[in-house]
């Protein structure tokens, strides 16, 4: 049987060093090795900053709960110690980073990472099957990280990165926005390419559900104003194509009222 | 997140060794001490005389007002002349130890092994050693001591060329330099020859109180190429040093020669440095200037783009820590018709350091189709430090392209992060923002100087 990889229990968060900032409420979840989730929610639900504080951004502050990875509380650790234990985030604006090429970057990263002397062979031969998978241009390894990339290529360069990085979870945070259906198809299929070898875990953050067609879904999550509304399996995604969120929205309305 | 970013670490440079032994003059600057210089020197008779109507003009000049205070420079201090406990050898193993084993420590004779045509090594006021390669030599290239090229074959071309770019009279620092100059290099390139690899200049300022004042002059005759490089460096006194050494190079018609710098002064040193190059016809002038030591620091590279078609590019880094201040730029005059030059600079500052930028872009009314443009920008690694952008432009002309751009910033929180959730320290992740930053300027820097410069980025990011 599958171990759990990520466990969220009733966490509450928010903005840091702010007042009246909280925008996570007891939020719960659970992430078995290789599952698939989806966490989908209107704008403004608190999904960025779902995957934001599960990342450990210190822009975000956790109030309460508790956020387990692969069986270590991690709750207080640093981004990068997370990412150490098998944790990637899929940024939703990658940041560009002048001057560092994502070649340079990338095997700074995975040395840090496994803490071992880097393969140039094979990580060489590894970085071009990857980009041939994302079709990208063999000239993007040695361009400045993010710089100048468009907004498709940005999100392909997250991917590839995932590919490189081979975490045990990876949070992908609206990836799909911003790119048009080719690259969505693209995206995609560095997405599967990642389930295929990794058997790694996805929560994959998204307001639309372009991103899910190629995919299989084990679970589907509702979020709204910082509530986690409904947990169902795959079919939830096409429910929530047909009707939108608006019962979600209205039921947590009435969720606060009786309160 | 901490600041995690400390001063750059010195501690490579801060060994030293007494100087007993040593040739002193007294501190303080008199008609006697600049005399006693000049008999100590063998000075021909010319220069014993330019020596002392330098010291007339340094008289009666004013210190400048317009950049950082120098208050703390007395002149009655400082002391003119350090003569080492030896001569000039061709040599390492005749170099006395403790001076051998400070530019070991410096890596001079490994660079010298590994990638460089010709080497000087300065202690404090003269120069111990010299060499150049054969191949080099034989293909006519002189590179020797400046005393040595006053009394030798060119004496001729280096007195016509001598404090002809920077004449006494262009400022205070520069009437003191050609009254106390004393050491550096003179480097003649006969027409057509290419010099494959550099040649280096190393200046150590090792006495504690003292000045030094080399002064470089380096001729590139028409068609010609070459590389050089200086680099400086000293450990640190609680006394004032002060350097004020003057660097002049002439481009010859479709010459070309790159001039690296990288100035490592330590943190009690005054460093008024005067470099000027004249450009001719078709020629290109290419500056790379890195600008990490000393307390007060006034450099701004200056090229006369003098004949047709000249060009010039300057890149230059300069990072200011704590207690420092650094006014940094570059000045370009265009004179020939379409000149162009493009300057690139880029300043950090951390700890309460200032760092300035200031340049001047001059088109004159003959720079017909002249082309100029700047680009600087600025990293400010926390609140108490300062940076600040003085870009003047005076065009005469009116068909000149002149462009500037500037920009200041700070290491986002949000860029951090983003590497930091890729398993980066958060210190790695700064010193990658900040050696990204400064990559434009590295990747132009000698192999080992870009190395040097990247671990001490690294190593202050991640001193805590």
């Amino acid at each position: 049987m599958a171990k759990t990889i990520l466990d969220v229990k009733k966490l509450s968060a928010g903005i840091a060093d702010a007042e009246d900032a909280q925008i996570l409420h007891e939020v719960s979840l659970k992430v078995k090795d290789g599952e698939t989730h989806v966490l989908m929610g209107p704008n403004g639900a608190g999904k960025s900053t779902l995957a934001h504080t599960l990342m450990g951004n210190p822009a975000y502050e956790v109030l309460s709960g508790k956020i387990t990875f692969a069986g270590e509380d991690i709750t207080d650790y640093s981004a990068d110690k997370r990412a150490k234990l098998g944790m990637f985030l899929s940024f939703q604006n990658p940041l560009e980073v002048p001057g560092l090429s994502m070649e340079t970057f990338l095997r700074n990263a995975i040395r840090e990472k496994t803490g071992q002397p880097l393969k140039i062979f094979s990580f060489k031969k590894e970085l071009e099957a990857a980009m041939e998978v994302l079709q990208m241009d063999a000239s993007y390894a040695a361009r400045d990280l993010n710089v100048g990339f468009s907004g498709g290529e940005k999100k392909k360069a997250e991917i590839l990165q995932l590919l490189m990085m081979k975490p045990k979870l990876a949070i992908l945070d609206e990836t799909d926005s911003g790119l048009d259906v080719d690259a969505v198809r693209t995206v995609s299929e560095g997405i599967r390419e990642y389930q295929k070898n990794q058997q790694g875990a996805l929560l994959i953050v998204t307001h639309s559900t372009r991103i899910l067609d190629a995919l299989h879904v084990d679970y589907t999550h509702i979020l709204v104003k910082g509530h986690l509304m409904k947990t169902g399996d795959g079919s939830l995604v096409e429910e929530v194509n047909r009707h939108g969120f608006e019962k979600y929205i209205e039921e947590e309305v009435k969720k606060w009222e009786t309160r | 997140m901490g600041d995690t970013v400390r001063d750059v670490d010195r501690s490579l440079y801060d060994f030293r060794y007494d100087e007993d032994d040593f040739y002193r003059i007294e501190s303080g600057l008199t008609k006697d001490i600049v005399l006693r210089i000049a008999k100590e020197k063998n000075d021909p008779a010319w220069m014993r005389d330019f020596r002392l109507k330098s010291l007339e003009i340094y008289n009666r000049s004013q210190v400048p007002q317009w950049g950082p205070p120098i208050d703390g420079l007395d002149m009655d201090h400082i002391a003119t002349y350090v003569r080492p406990n030896t001569g000039m050898k061709g040599s390492w193993d005749e170099v006395p130890d403790d001076i051998k084993n400070t530019f070991e420590k410096l890596g001079i004779p490994q660079a010298e092994r590994e990638s460089l045509a010709g080497v000087g090594a300065q202690y404090d006021s003269e120069l111990v050693y010299h060499n150049l390669q054969k191949e080099v030599a034989e293909q006519g290239v002189i590179y020797t001591d400046l005393e040595s090229a006053l009394v030798g074959e060119y004496k001729d071309m280096v007195k016509e060329h001598f404090m002809k770019l920077v004449p006494p009279t262009d400022h205070k620092f520069a009437a003191l330099h050609g009254a106390v100059w004393s050491g550096g290099s003179f480097v003649y390139v006969p027409k057509g020859v290419k010099v494959e690899i550099p040649l280096q200049s190393y200046f150590r300022l090792n006495a504690k109180g003292a000045g030094q004042f080399e002064h470089t002059l380096i001729i590139v005759d028409e068609g010609a190429d070459l590389h050089f490089i200086e680099g400086c460096s000293a450990p640190k006194y609680n006394e004032a040093n002060l350097h004020a050494g003057c660097v002049e190079l002439y481009v010859r018609k479709n010459a070309r020669l790159r001039y690296s710098t990288i100035e490592n002064w330590s943190k009690n040193m005054y460093n008024l440095n005067t470099k000027r190059a004249l450009v001719e016809e078709g020629a290109r002038m290419e500056w790379i200037s890195g600008s990490f030591g000393s307390h007060t620091s006034y450099l701004y590279p200056t090229t006369i783009l003098k004949g047709d078609g000249g060009h010039c590019e300057f890149t230059g880094i300069t990072f200011a820590g704590e207690g420092q201040n650094l006014d940094t730029g570059a000045k370009m005059i265009h004179v020939g018709k379409k000149t162009s030059s493009y300057i690139n600079s880029k300043s950090i500052s951390k700890s309460g350091g200032v760092s300035t930028y200031r340049s001047s872009i001059q088109i004159m009314k003959t720079a017909k189709g002249a082309k100029s443009s700047v680009d600087c920008a600025s990293l400010m690694l926390d609140s108490r430090s300062r940076s600040d952008t003085i870009p003047a432009m005076d065009v005469r002309t009116s068909d000149a392209d002149v462009g500037h751009e500037a920009k200041i910033g700070r290491i986002s929180d949000e860029a951090v992060f983003y590497l930091m959730s890729r398993g980066i320290s958060e210190a790695e992740a700064r010193a990658m923002i900040v050696s990204g930053f400064a990559s434009p300027v590295s990747k132009e820097l000698p192999l080992e100087y870009a190395a040097e410069m990247n671990n001490l980025i690294k190593l202050e990011m991640e001193n805590t």
